[in-house]
This record gives structure tokens, sequence and C-alpha cells, in this order.
């Protein structure tokens, strides 16, 4: 029988998520034994075209790493999900439009104009900017467009299953594979990662008082915050409470708190606005100048809500 | 008109961009670009976060060499606030930064490059990949390699969390301490680095070196560029990745500048053209003078061979034999010899695992005094490292609460994007002549480009495979005169 075709690809993405299957070590080599990888850009030289000549639902499963922000990404996206039986969106960037996303935030132009026009290094006597089609030489050369906003992958094809993380980290990577490969997979849709808060089996759960009640934020490397104690109680923003579970602790564990790259929990749409509403229960204020007081001190409050979720939040869900 | 030759996208290597390829009349190769098709936008939507998260936020540039973001950030965030880490926080911080070295220098050689030469730039495409590499060589050395990698990877994730995104660092030390537990397992993973470093020098040496054909190939024109060199020095002109001054060489080996991390501005231009979303970098004081080489060029190199050629010398002793080796065999100094990247390479690794040793021994190591917290701050910090591709700065500006206002930041490949251009376009020219085009021509063509290590290349990991590649030759009218296919 012939081995199941996978393809690992790469849209808008920082590589991260590629090296976190190769951290899976040899495990890889025993996977790449009983499928056939058809596509990974990254690692192997298959181009496109021979995509672009598969029959749809030749591919038994596309992994797919990175955000949609140019028209090739949204091509290959599509391409993939009609050549696919089952497409999942890994890793943070993909399922979410993880960090890149906070691009939402400011305009191409904005980019454009800083990165080709204003940086102090820049050198631009001709006022050239890239250009989807220009000429050189007497011939066309042609770049992709690059979009007005940065979009998740679900916001561009149908995805299937997701697998949360920035990046995932390699234990998660297994269980999925080992899911896909045995046909053990749950529900369409689901999230291949813990269903809870990280708080749940955070090691600092011991120290957390009955209530948490907080008068004022400080910031982490204002304060040599204890290594033991719940974030939090100790007045530094941290979003556990609001963030999915599965990471194995790898920033609190070395006295970091979460930036939440695992996303929202199960069953909740926006881990913000959850954020929000677990902050809103411990912050100590009573007065109208108390509350402006305290809150004025959350001094990025989208960036640190919505670091790796902004294109997929319900800030976003107008544009 | 002209035929063209498209190769996209381009793979084992920084993942979205392509080639084109310009014949003229007579099937000679007259022009290649090299394109970069890709822009995320960093610098601006870094602006309004708090300058503390930037050591967070700025290794999603890369996945495959986050820890030099990492730390050109915490080091911008150490120059903002104007505090000089703890000894023992500089300390943990190279170990991180080694251990990183060691790990991404190796991974590039054994996974991208080795194969070209253990089995040969012309081999059988679905031999030419790691598993060719270890069915040649023993599966011993693949194993090792995956071992290798994965233990300074636990050292990256014990110090910064995720080694492929990591978070540590904060301004004036660093947020973990190391204990003696931690040092008995980081010692022996040093050792095992320095080792498998020294070993793979001797692969290079007995697989290419003393291979009279590889060596001319290395030697060659096609794959020789004249241009300027920049690197980061200590106070004795040596090769150190965390710090120092910015040194540049001309092509002939004169001293052209040596500045301060915070005067980058003079001296680095980014110019711009239509055909891709990368600036390119050159001598700003030069002015920009095109894709050229030799006497007229404002055109300069990062990385490997460019951080030795413009060194004195390496910081330890085993790696510095090799520097003397190399450059003994290369009989000239600056080396243009673009292939001769993948032996610098190495010997930057052994220096890192050499440092690694170091380091793992130092009684300071495991001190608790892990932050200096006599913090403030400015209106400016620029960080400045060498990157495993080459040198890196991350300028930031900030407001009075620690927002920032203004990001700029020089990232390793960028220097490199005219340059390489140049070389594939060399090595087209070399091996494409005529209208016949032979297949070992695109990884020739690739060989260039390859040993540059560009952004992605050790997230790169050959697997078996076909490298099947479809060259479709047209005429001026678009018609298709023929479609070479590499199986």
């Amino acid at each position: 029988m012939d081995k199941p075709k996978v393809a690992i690809c790469w849209l808008g993405a920082c590589g991260g998520c590629d090296e976190t299957v190769v951290d899976i070590n040899e495990v890889l080599l025993r996977v790449a034994g009983v499928v056939d990888i058809v596509l990974w850009p990254v690692a192997m030289d298959f181009k496109y075209d021979r995509l672009k000549g598969m029959q749809n639902g030749e591919i038994a499963l596309s992994v797919i790493n990175g955000n949609v922000r140019n028209s090739e990404q949204e091509e290959i996206a599509k391409l993939l999900r009609d050549k696919s039986r089952l497409v999942v969106a890994f890793g943070a960037c993909a399922c979410f439009g993880g960090t890149p996303g906070l691009a939402n935030l400011t305009t191409k132009s904005d980019i454009f104009n800083w990165v080709y026009r204003d940086a102090p290094t820049v050198v631009n006597p001709n006022g050239n900017y890239p250009q989807v089609s220009s000429r050189a030489n007497g011939e066309e050369l042609t770049l992709p467009e690059f979009y007005g906003r940065v979009y998740p992958l679900n916001a561009i094809i149908d995805v299937d299953y997701y697998l949360p993380g920035c990046p995932p980290p390699p234990y998660l990577v297994m269980y999925a594979l080992s899911a896909v490969l045995e046909n053990k997979l749950p529900a369409k849709g689901s999230v291949l990662a813990p269903r809870r808060a990280l708080c749940d089996s955070c090691g600092r759960n011991k120290s957390k008082p009955d209530r948490i009640s907080i008068k004022e934020v400080k910031r982490i490397h204002e304060v040599e915050a204890d290594p033991n104690v719940c974030f939090l109680a100790q007045s530094i923003i941290c979003l556990g409470p609001a963030t999915r579970d599965g990471c194995g602790e790898s920033c609190v564990r070395i006295n970091l708190p979460c930036r939440g790259c695992f996303g929202p929990v199960e069953g909740v749409e926006d881990a913000g606005a959850k954020f929000v509403s677990a902050m809103a229960a411990i912050l100590d204020a009573e007065s109208d100048e108390e509350i402006i007081r305290v809150v004025s001190q959350i001094i990025d409050p989208v960036g640190y809500l919505y670091r790796f979720t902004l294109p997929a939040s319900i800030l976003q869900k107008s544009a | 008109m002209s035929d063209r030759i498209t190769i996209n996208p381009i793979t084992r290597l920084e993942g979205h961009g392509k080639i084109e390829i310009f014949l003229d009349d007579k099937g000679e190769v007259r022009d290649v670009y090299w394109q970069v098709v890709e822009l995320r936008g960093f610098e601006r939507f870094c602006i309004g976060r708090p300058v503390e998260e930037l050591p967070r936020i700025m290794p999603n540039i890369c996945g495959v060499c986050p820890t030099p973001h990492n730390m050109a950030a915490v080091k911008a965030l150490d120059d903002l606030y104007g505090v000089e880490p703890t000894p023992a926080a500089k300390l943990i911080r190279q170990l991180q930064y080694n251990a990183f070295m060691v790990e991404d220098h190796l991974l590039h050689f054994y996974i991208l490059s080795s194969p070209d030469f253990v089995l040969g730039p012309t081999a059988d495409p679905a031999d030419r990949n790691v598993l060719g590499v270890v069915q040649k060589v023993g599966m011993d050395i693949g194993g090792r390699m995956i071992e290798v990698r994965k233990r300074c990877r636990e050292i990256i994730k014990h110090i910064a969390s995720k080694p492929a995104h990591p978070e540590g660092g904060l301004p004036g030390g660093v947020s973990i301490v190391i204990t003696e537990e931690d040092r008995k397992w980081m010692k022996e993973t040093a050792n095992l680095c320095v080792a498998f470093c020294q070993f793979s020098l001797q692969l290079f040496r007995q697989v290419v070196l003393e291979n009279k054909e590889y060596l001319s190939l290395v030697l060659s024109d096609a794959y020789k560029l004249n241009t300027y060199y920049l690197g980061q020095v200590d106070e004795d002109n040596r090769v150190n990745f965390y710090e120092g001054k910015l040194r540049i060489v001309d092509p002939k080996g004169n001293e052209y500048a040596r500045f301060d991390c915070h005067e980058y501005v003079d001296y680095i231009g980014e110019w711009v053209e239509p055909w891709t979303y990368i600036r390119l970098t050159h001598l700003r004081k030069i002015g920009w003078k095109g894709l050229n080489e030799g006497e007229t060029t404002a055109l300069y190199r990062v990385g490997p061979l460019a951080r030795l050629n413009v060194a004195d010398g390496m910081l330890t002793p085993l790696a510095h034999k090799e520097f003397e080796t190399m450059f003994g065999v290369l009989a000239s100094k600056p080396a243009h010899h673009t292939l001769a990247y993948h032996w610098a390479r190495l010997i930057e690794a052994l220096q890192a695992a050499e440092h690694m040793q170091r380091i793992a021994n130092d009684p300071l190591l495991t001190s608790r005094d892990i932050r200096n917290m006599d913090l403030n701050l400015g209106k400016v910090g620029v960080g400045c490292v060498e990157a495993a591709r080459g040198t890196l700065i991350h300028h930031y500006e900030a407001d009075v609460d620690g927002r920032a206002t203004k990001v700029n930041l020089i990232v390793a490949t960028q220097h490199n994007a005219a340059p390489i251009c140049l070389s594939v376009k060399k090595a087209a020219m070399e091996f494409i002549k005529g209208s016949e085009v032979k297949e070992g021509f695109f990884n020739m063509v690739e060989m260039a480009f390859r040993a540059y290590d560009p952004c992605l290349g050790c997230a790169t990991h050959a697997l078996p495979g076909q490298m099947p590649l479809v060259v479709n030759i047209r005429n001026s009218e678009g018609s298709l005169l023929r479609a070479v296919r590499r199986p």
C-alpha cells in the first residue's frame, strides 16, 4: 500500500514551527519512513509545480504554519486545501495570526514608508518601493502583493485541526502525529492540546492566595520576581488564567510571566477579552480615580492581551 | 529578445524567494535577480510595546536564529537603561549564545551543505541529502549530530525558554540562576560539542580539502567575490560573537573602518529596488554602486568567512589553530572564496564550543547575582551581536514610560543580499554556456547561494527525495522552447 502523503508548508512564518518538527529528533526519521513527504519547502526541494500537478485530496495531511499576508501565501494555502484531505493549522501564526498579527494595528503604507523611505539607514534617492510588477533590463519582474492586513489560516481556508503554541512543543507535535497516523483524531475543529488554562497545571498554584487582590501593576524588569509565587499575586501581568495549557510552562519556569502563545482555553473565543475579565476580578480599586490609576499602569493593553491572537480576535471581526 | 529561467520557490533556505535568470541571444547568462518576496513589518508593529517585551517578540523574526534576535534585543535594553549586566548574567547569556552558535552552525553544515561535498555537487539528487551522507560515512555521525543539537538546545531552553523562540533576558541581567546541578550536565554538553566540532573539521578536511576536484572548486573564480567584509571583534581583533567593536576591511584587507555599533547609521546604507522586498545594504560613505564587486564596489559581506577575514585571530586556542591553517591553504587574507564560508563556519562552531567549556567551568556561572537593578531609562538603545549569519543590530528608542517609539533593525542576511545575487549570477554564468542547460547546473548555482547559509538554512533537513525542479525556457513571445525537468 502506498505511504500516506504529507505536506509541511510555511506561509507567513519565521521557521520556528519547522524547527520544532525537527526537535522531535530521531522520531522524525521514523515518521519519514512511514509517510511520503511531498512538500516541505524549508527542508526539501519539491517545488510548487509538483503540488499543482496533484489530484485533489491526494495528500492525506497538510501541516501548515504561518499566517497569510500576501497573495502568494493565499494561493498556496488554497492549493494545499484543494489537494489535502486534512489540514492542520500548526502554531500560533496559523491558528490566530501570531505576533506579526500586531501589524494589524498599523497599515501597509505605514510599514512601507518606514521600511523603504524613513528608516535612518535607508538610501533611496529614486523613491523606489517594491512593486507587484517592475521592469529590470527590459524584463518584467514580479512580487506577491502585500496585503493590508494579516489573516489567520481559517480566514482563508477551512481548517480541520489546530495545534497552538509559539512554537508547539515537540511532545504535542508527536501526539498530533500519532493521532493522525493511528486515525484517532477527535472531532473536526478540535484543538490538539489540553483544554484548560495554564493556571491549572502551573507549579506556582500552591502559592496562590484564595483571593488575589492587587493595587498596582508592576513590570517584570522593575522587580526581582519571586520564582515560586504566582505572578498575578506579585502584581505582575501574567496571561495564565486566559491561556490554554500545554506549553509545559516554558516561560514561567524561567521566571517570566505567560504571554498567551497557546491562545484561548476551550470554549473561549477571545483570550484577550477573557483576560480583561480576569484582571477586573483581581484589581483592588473602588473609586473611578483608583480604577483609572491602576488600569493606566497597564501600559500596552493590546500588546499584552493580543500578542499572538489579534487577527483572530473579536476586535478584528468587522475588518 | 532573450530567454528567461525562473527558479521558484527557492528551497532549503529562507523560504520565500525566487531567482530569475536572463539569457542573451547566444544563450549566455546576462543577468540574474535574487528576489525576496516577503515582509512583515516588525520595525512598525513593535512601536507602542513596552521595551522589556521586545526580547520576547523579536525572536519571532526568525525561528531558526531566534537567539541572536533575543540577545541583540536584551543588549539594546542594557544600553537603553544604561545598565551593565552582572558578571554572572554575562556568562549565562554567553552560554546560551555559544550553545546556539554550535547547534546552528553544525546543523547547516551537516544537513544543508555536506551533501554537496560528501556525495558530490552533481550527484543524483535522490542521494544528495543527509541520508545519503549518513549512508556514505556511517550511521554514527547522524546520531551524534542529532544528539549535539538536542543537548545545545536543552541549554537554551533551560536559560531562555523555548529554543525556537527564546524569551529570556532582562535589562541588566537574566531571569534565572544556574545551579551546580545544572553545571554538571552543561559541562558534559560543552565537552561533547568540542569533540564533535573537531571531528567535523576533520571530516571537512578529508572529504573536501583532500579531494583535488573539490579543492579546486573552493578556489575557483566561479565561487569568488571581491567585496569588503564586516564583523565584530574584541580589542585584540579576535572574533567575538557577543560583544566588541565593528570592523570593516576592504577587498585587500586594509582596515576601512572601526566603530562602535551606535555609529552604524554612518556606515550602513539600505538601498531599495522595486523587484525585491529586502533592502540591499552597502557602504554608505562609498554610495550605492550597483551589483558589482572589486575596486569600485560598495558591497560588503558578513557571516563566518567575513568575520574571519576581519579578525586577526579566534578567541580560543583550538579554533585559532584552525584559523591559521585555513588562511594558509587559501593563501590570501581576506579570502574571497565563497565556498570557504563552510570551512569558516566549522571553525566558528569550534570557538563557540570551546567558549562553552570555558564558561561551564567558570566558578561565577552559578552566582546568584544575576540582576543589576540600577536601571536608568534613556532615550536610545543599540544592541549588536554577531548572529550565525552575520552582524545583527537592534536599535530602539523609547518614551518616558519605556514604550518603544522607534525601531530600526539591520538583520544579518540583508548585508549579504546583494553579494548573494552576484554570487548566484557568477555561478550561473560559469555553468550555463550556450543553449544547453545541464542538470548539474541547478545545484552548482544553488551552492553559490547555500554557502551564505541564508536565514532559514538551519531548519533545513534534507530528507530522502527527489529534488524536482522544472525549468521552462521560453522565447520572447512566451512560447515554450524547452522544459528541463530535474526528476
